[in-house]
């Protein structure tokens, strides 16, 4: 009796999880994979095959965007490491601990205002008759209005400025719980601040550093947003070709094959950091 | 070799950590408040006090992570204020250990080695040899969370005596460690401090770990030294009351001097107990003062006042067992004195009918010279 209580109450608190899991995630990509194995072949007509990889193999152009998508994020990634690191150092290590909350509340703000009312800010400042090129013209350093928008570093700012949040809070995480004592033994010990810095407290926080760069990158690659609307046409995101094939071309065997190209290839590159760190996915996302 | 440079080594040589007048203030509080002193070459010198008086500062100001508002800090003769903590030939151990969860015991020994740039087949060779001599020979590979509490503590004293330092500083490292842990790592740690043969400076706010394994032990209070001495200096020729308190046990009564001579002084406390004490060299106290009056249980003598009275002192009074602790040979007696307040004395339980038991009338007896009064 107590036991069938205790499996119908883990049942219904599990039920939520499992069907959203089910529903959501794991349904969808079965017919996303049933669908892009799906080959046309006369209007309505269809036939099973490779023929959407084959397409994406055979087109410069697809395969072209997906590295670009990639390679950006990884510099993406590499930036909000590079950039949230000190931040979440001073947040962890340095702030007092009453002005710790502060800080760490100020970097949630931004979350607060939707993804699309930030890059509209950005566009903002950053357009021609913006404010960045009107102040610009007004202190007389340049004669002519520039356009920030619509290139490669402007998508590379405007993403960092999104995801850097989510690379601040696991690192922070894991520098919270470092002992001090570790880092002022690494200095007892003779170490100087980058040798303290490269042999303990990166190592140390290297689950954080790891589980910030999957989530940052992964959220990067798949971003549809901040790409489309602070670079424009020229932006040429892997995610923006898979709208095009659902939307635009109406093609969906080719989109859901794209969308599985898009999933296998970040898949990928997370396996090899994972490889390369030394670190698995048990102690690092699911840690912080 | 001229005399000059003889004398300059010999002064050297003397000393491996001098402070001298060391102030240390946070704001307005003051930490560390004028705090001198020298400690010789390869001794254990212990610096004991309770908790905020301002030890810990006292240390972080030796290793170089604090600095002093005033005075002078020199290691093996040289001002160390300038230098930063990782040029300083100060090891410490912390208080948590803070060895290095994600390298294995090879690599948290072989850290300092590799920082001071030492070659690869040398620091193979040191950390072997310091491993060794901790007797943890084979335990190189192993990842720290696999060491058991004592090991861990002897992996953080090898990775500091690896780097061969003028001075060990232990920030109260047993303190995490159950009793009987405790217990034997004071030993091993005195005898691995006669074997590195290298000065330890031991915090602790544990007076047993600090005179069972001290050459020399400081008492340190709000900031200030009370006293320097060797253990049994400090326990039997308390210099303040606040040493004579915090070192060993004792009965404290709060009195006054009634009378005094050439010998000594005639002392009541507040409830009417009346008692002799003999004069201590430069004690300056005078009849009607009033002080603070310690006596160790285990220098009072109680016998059943039945029994025929034995040489027991000078001071003598009568009073009832309220009840018996027993703790083996720390035994110990509380006795309803004349004016109705407890007094501790240490007795022998036997086991046999002659034992005290709780209700026997008894005397208490110990000598004047056991008698210790402080100016209040």
């Amino acid at each position: 009796m107590q036991s069938d209580i205790k499996r119908l109450s883990l049942i219904l608190l599990f039920a939520p999880f499992a069907l959203w899991i089910a529903l959501l995630i794991i349904l969808p990509h079965m017919g996303m994979v049933v669908l892009s194995l799906r080959e046309k072949v006369a209007p309505r007509v269809y036939e099973f095959g490779f023929g959407n990889y084959i397409d994406f193999i055979n087109e410069p152009i697809y395969w072209n965007t997906l590295l670009r998508t990639g390679s950006m994020s990884i510099l993406v990634t590499f930036l909000a490491l590079l950039i949230g690191f000190p931040i979440a150092y001073y947040i962890a290590k340095i702030a007092g601990k009453r002005s710790r909350g502060a800080l760490f509340l100020l970097c949630l703000i931004p979350l607060w205002v939707s993804d699309l009312i930030r890059a509209f800010g950005w566009i903002l400042l950053l357009r021609e008759t913006g404010v960045i090129s009107t102040f610009l013209i007004r202190i007389g350093l340049i004669d002519q209005p520039i356009e920030f928008l619509y290139n490669d570093i402007t998508v590379v700012i405007g993403l960092v400025y999104t995801v850097i949040l989510f690379m601040i809070v696991p690192l922070v995480s894991t520098l919270d719980g470092m002992d001090n004592a570790m880092i002022e033994a690494g200095y007892n010990l003779g170490g100087n601040g980058f040798t303290v810095l490269r042999r303990i407290i990166v190592p140390y926080a290297m689950p954080g550093i790891v589980s910030g760069c999957i989530v940052v990158f992964m959220m990067t690659a798949g971003s549809y947003l901040t790409p489309i609307l602070l670079g424009g046409k020229n932006s040429s995101w892997f995610t923006e070709q898979i709208y095009d094939q659902f939307i635009t071309r109406f093609n969906w065997e080719s989109g859901a094959a794209f969308g599985f190209l898009l999933l296998a290839f970040t898949s990928v590159v997370v396996w090899i950091g994972l490889r390369l760190t030394g670190q698995t996915l048990a102690n690092t996302v699911a840690k912080s | 070799m001229n005399t000059a440079t003889l004398t300059d080594s010999a002064l050297e040589t003397a000393y491996d950590l001098e402070c001298s007048n060391i102030h240390k203030s946070f704001g307005s509080v003051r930490a560390v408040d004028d705090v001198s002193f020298t400690i010789p070459k390869g001794s254990f010198f212990s610096i004991l006090g309770p908790s905020g008086c301002g030890k810990t500062t006292l240390m972080r100001m030796i290793a170089g992570f604090e600095d002093p508002t005033s005075g002078d800090i020199q290691i093996k003769g040289k001002s160390v204020l300038n230098t930063p903590p990782n040029k300083r030939n100060v090891k410490m151990v912390f208080q948590h250990l803070a060895l290095f969860p994600m390298m294995n015991v090879y690599e948290n020994i072989a850290y300092g080695l590799r920082c001071v740039g030492t070659d690869k087949a040398e620091i193979d060779r040191k950390v072997k040899d310091v491993l060794d001599r901790i007797a943890l020979p084979d335990v190189a590979n192993r990842e720290i969370h696999q060491l058991s509490g004592g090991q861990k503590q002897r992996i953080a004293i090898a990775r500091c005596m690896v780097m061969d330092p003028d001075v060990l500083l232990l920030d109260e490292p047993l303190g995490a460690l159950d009793l009987k842990l405790r217990e034997a790592m004071k030993i091993e740690l005195k005898l691995l401090q006669h074997q590195f043969n290298t000065t330890f400076i031991y915090i602790t706010h544990d007076q047993s770990e600090a005179l069972v394994m001290s050459d020399h032990v400081a008492i340190m209070n709000e900031g200030r030294f009370e006293q320097i001495g060797r253990p049994e200096d400090l326990y039997h020729n308390p210099q303040t009351s606040f040493v004579a308190g915090f070192v060993g046990d004792s009965n404290r009564w709060a009195g006054r001097v009634v009378a005094e001579d050439a010998s000594g002084f005639r002392l009541e406390t507040d409830a009417g107990l009346v008692m002799t004490s003999v004069r201590a060299v430069g004690q300056r106290i005078s009849a009607g003062q009033n002080v603070s009056i310690f006596v160790r249980p285990e220098f009072i003598k109680a016998r059943k006042t039945s029994t025929p009275s034995a040489d027991g002192g000078e001071n003598s009074l009568q009073g009832r067992v309220d009840s018996v602790l027993f703790n083996g040979a720390n035994s110990r007696v509380l006795v309803r004195g004349p004016v109705g307040e407890l007094i501790e004395a240490d007795v022998v339980v036997t086991g046999g009918a002659d034992d005290l038991r709780a209700g026997d009338d008894v005397t208490l007896e110990w000598s004047a010279a056991q008698t210790m009064c402080f100016a209040a």
